[in-house]
């Protein structure tokens, strides 16, 4: 098992890097001068060159790519944004935590109603408690997770004014963007966890759990449960990606300076030291979701265990 | 006289496909959405960019059912002209992401070895950057626009399948059929898409369908973050983008560009939930 986890580490690291070459390539050939961007139009040669060489973009892209790695992976540093001059390490440690103040409250959501629901409407097939749980969980997959946050804004805080709009001045206004991150997520893992704890119903071991007269509680835990757990762990961990792929937009719509609208501004002023900081920074975090989803998998499988402790 | 009832597998399959009322309901709603983008627009006695500055954010009315916008534009034509775009955008970004995923998976599965190793590796590293930021990158890359966006929400949705299709083809490929084929020297090519390639892309049939829904929320939220489409095209995100600075006053400017892009989705998937149970064979009676 140990053995195991260190390849996964290592694998880890060499995808990583290989991500960022991917970023860092593709901000390279971004159509656009980065000096040009930053100081305007009519500005002379000479000064652009200036600022070229300030940037360190006047070097051919293979010197580039190669300063970008190590001082990302060896030490650490992104560099300095080229539209603020401000450390990008400095600003994502900044950022950070407001963009965890949605995240990981969202996950808990996520998770928790999520698969609590699937179950809940799995126990209840085809009755009315069932159909209302999927209407509504098919309602909240189909919306685009942005404009319901818009529709939420409308009426939670410019018409009943409970909840500030925009803005993070305190911790009610991290409310609403907990929430609208969490319903799809909680939508999706509904539907996954329904369908995966049906599909075990149908198995032979359940039939015969209750031929032997086994309480439905015990039979919903021992058996079903863990056997329904992988597809549902799957779907959760899919959930986390996507919720960290959102954040650019659920940032922007609420106005939050977190990492998400971060990289986007970063895009948006082709600001490269920028957007590789950021995208890198959440490759680690898919990365680490993905490896735990792997390792939960051998925890709760004990067939897949078997597998490793053959040293595979 | 006793009718005989004619069955073919298509008839079948359509019998099969609308037995529940869900994916019924999906197929009239999108049937419905469909045809009112292609003739809807023709039917609107306003233009797409009539400019009315009588008219500006005045409120959903006879004259103008779902309002107007900030330059008097009537909202319902926009709509239905702007579907056409996010119609098109997902549509044809989910058949090109399917078709790439399936020749690589294909191909990854069938030779295996290094071919496999390299292609599967590429597909991790690829995928350690979620779908959406993919997306963000590749579109600020290509500039704005159709074509360039149809790419962006390509590239970033490419693994998926190509993961889902290798699954398929081990599972098939050990199978006499591909054996039989491979005894009387058939060509690789032959084996790979004559052969394999109908057994294997039953689920990605269920992928794309649904895929097209999250296609055009992903390209409705790159036009509203401003990336994708940009603002004068009617596309649906874009309208959005449009009209978010008027949420305090005028709702209705997101309200139904909104409802427009929920209820297409609704429609797709809950098609691709009846296409999934009519193309499952354990459930086929």
């Amino acid at each position: 098992m140990g053995r195991y986890i260190l390849k996964r580490l290592m694998t880890m690291i060499v995808i990583l890097v290989c991500a960022a070459i991917l970023v860092f390539t593709l901000m390279y050939f971004v159509p656009g001068d980065p000096a040009r961007l930053q100081l305007g139009v009519d500005i002379p040669e000479a000064i652009l060159q200036a600022k070229r060489h300030e940037l360190g973009i006047d070097t051919p892209y293979i010197v580039q790519l190669g300063k970008f790695l190590y001082n990302a992976f060896l030490r650490f540093d992104f560099g300095y944004s080229w539209k603020y001059g401000v450390s990008v390490m400095e600003e994502l440690i900044v950022r950070l935590p407001r963009t965890l103040m949605i995240g990981i409250p969202a996950m808990i959501l996520n998770v928790l109603i999520g698969t609590v629901l699937g179950i809940y409407s799995a126990i209840h097939e085809g009755k009315w408690q069932d159909s209302i749980t999927m209407v509504i969980a098919m309602v909240f997959v189909s919306a685009p997770n942005f404009w319901v946050a818009l529709m939420f804004i409308l009426l939670f805080a410019l018409k009943l004014n409970w909840v500030p709009a925009f803005g993070i001045e305190n911790l009610q206004s991290y409310l609403l963007p907990i929430i609208c991150s969490a319903l799809p997520g909680i939508a999706v893992n509904a539907r996954q966890a329904r369908s995966s704890m049906l599909e075990v119903v149908r198995a032979d071991y359940i039939t015969t759990a209750r031929a032997k007269g086994q309480k439905d509680r015990v039979i919903v835990r021992k058996h079903m449960l863990p056997n329904a757990m992988m597809p549902i762990i799957t779907g959760v961990a899919g959930g986390l990606c996507q919720l960290v792929a959102g954040s650019p937009v659920i940032e922007t719509v609420f106005s939050i300076p977190g990492v998400g609208a971060y990289m986007l501004s970063g895009v948006n002023l082709r600001d490269r030291p920028v957007v590789c900081g950021c995208v890198v920074f959440f490759a680690l975090f898919t990365s680490l979701v993905i490896l735990i989803m792997d390792l939960s998998y051998a925890f709760l499988d004990p067939r897949i265990k078997a597998q490793y402790a053959k040293g595979r | 006289m006793k009718k005989t009832e004619k069955t073919t597998y298509s008839l079948d399959f359509m019998r099969r496909l609308l037995k529940g009322w869900s994916s019924r309901l999906g197929f009239i709603l999108l049937a419905l959405i469909i045809l009112l983008c292609l003739f809807g627009p023709f039917l609107s006695p306003y233009g797409v960019n009539d400019i009315d500055l009588q008219n500006m954010y005045t409120g959903p009315c006879m004259a103008h059912w779902f309002g107007c916008d900030a330059m008097g534009r009537d909202i319902l034509t926009r709509l239905l002209y702007g579907g056409r775009y996010s119609l098109l955008l997902g549509l044809s970004s989910a058949l090109l992401a399917a078709v790439l995923g399936i020749i690589f998976g294909v191909v990854a599965g069938y030779f295996g070895g290094k071919i496999e190793a390299f292609i599967m590796r590429f597909m991790d590293i690829w995928s350690a950057l979620p779908g959406m930021l993919l997306c963000i990158m590749i579109s600020a890359f290509m500039g704005a626009g159709f074509f360039a966006t149809v790419i962006a929400l390509t590239v970033g949705n490419i693994p998926g399948g190509v993961r889902m299709t290798r699954g398929q083809v081990l599972a098939e490929r050990k199978k006499e059929y591909i054996e039989a084929a491979e005894s009387i020297n058939g060509s690789k090519m032959a084996i790979m898409f004559r052969h394999l390639l109908p057994n294997v892309v039953q689920p990605m049939i269920i992928i794309t369908t649904m895929s097209i829904g999250s296609m055009i929320t992903m390209a409705a939220s790159l036009s509203y973050i401003g990336l994708g489409i940009q603002p004068p095209t009617p596309e649906w995100g874009a309208m959005l983008a449009d009209g978010r600075v008027y949420i305090r006053n005028y709702p209705f400017l997101i309200t139904f560009p909104g409802l427009a892009i929920a209820l297409t989705v609704l429609a797709l998937n809950l098609l691709g939930d009846g296409l999934r149970d009519a193309l499952d064979p354990k459930l086929r009676d």
